[in-house]
């Protein structure tokens, strides 16, 4: 159910005039809640930034989910991480 | 005994049948209208992360604790606790190091290195495991959004677990 709040987080807080990117371990859930900007990581759960102690990789995904702000495709952007 | 992953995979089959909240439509939209080396960033979580002299959450509430916790900036990022334990994930990643749900160290090294202007002097964190969000959509979650938007942040990352 994380997933689902984060979504309704995502939602209220863009509603306030902040840009929102958000990460996500079940798309499933995510395209039903739409929130503006996410990036979908291939992880299990407890692991959205794929691996602990591995800061070069939790780095190239924030990098990735961070890349959104600048995507000009219609929203909701539901983006597969390429890390 | 069912492997971590096999758990995974009854978590993901189960919640497909799960009546989660949907939407229909466009989303809200806020497009960021600066660089992001100007932007003050905050991070949300749904790890259920709280400071030690801070209430744990209440696993007690029907439908789950839609209250949130608010995490000071200059935090030392080892001392904060877990609060949400679930048969669906492992933790043994998160206790070895909190960035994977919480990646706080992460983005001072970006402040560090320009990448992003200023972190915000606090962060949220909520509770996963909420069945019942009404009180999480009408309060809480606008709640958080409102103290954000005064302290001027331009960039919300938000995590789940």
């Amino acid at each position: 159910m994380c997933n689902q709040s984060v979504g309704l987080i995502q939602r209220a807080v863009e509603e306030t005039g902040i840009s929102t990117i958000s990460i996500t371990l079940d798309e499933n859930i995510t395209q039903r809640v739409k929130p503006p900007r996410v990036l979908s990581v291939p992880y299990r759960f407890g692991y959205p930034l794929g691996e602990p102690n591995n800061p070069e990789l939790q780095h190239a995904i924030i990098a990735e989910a961070l890349s959104l702000l600048e995507d000009k495709t219609p929203l909701p952007i539901l983006k597969k991480s390429s890390v | 005994m069912v492997s971590i992953f096999k758990l995974d995979d009854l978590y993901r089959f189960f919640m497909r049948a799960y009546p989660v909240k949907s939407y229909s439509g466009t989303p809200p939209n806020a497009p960021l209208h600066k660089e992001l080396n100007r932007c003050r960033v905050a991070l949300i979580t749904t790890a259920g992360l709280h400071l030690q002299k801070q209430p744990p959450y209440n696993d007690r509430i029907i439908g789950g604790d839609c209250s949130y916790r608010e995490i000071p900036n200059t935090i030392e990022t080892q001392v904060l606790a877990l609060g949400h334990r679930s048969k669906a994930f492992d933790a043994s990643g998160t206790e070895s190091d909190i960035n994977l749900v919480f990646p706080l160290d992460r983005f001072r090294e970006l402040e560090n290195g320009g990448k992003i202007g200023s972190l915000n002097d606090r962060h949220f964190s909520f509770m996963g495991s909420i069945t019942k969000p009404k009180p999480l959509i009408k309060k809480t979650a606008p709640e958080v959004g409102q103290m954000l938007k005064a302290d001027g942040v331009d960039v919300a990352f938000l995590t789940p677990v």
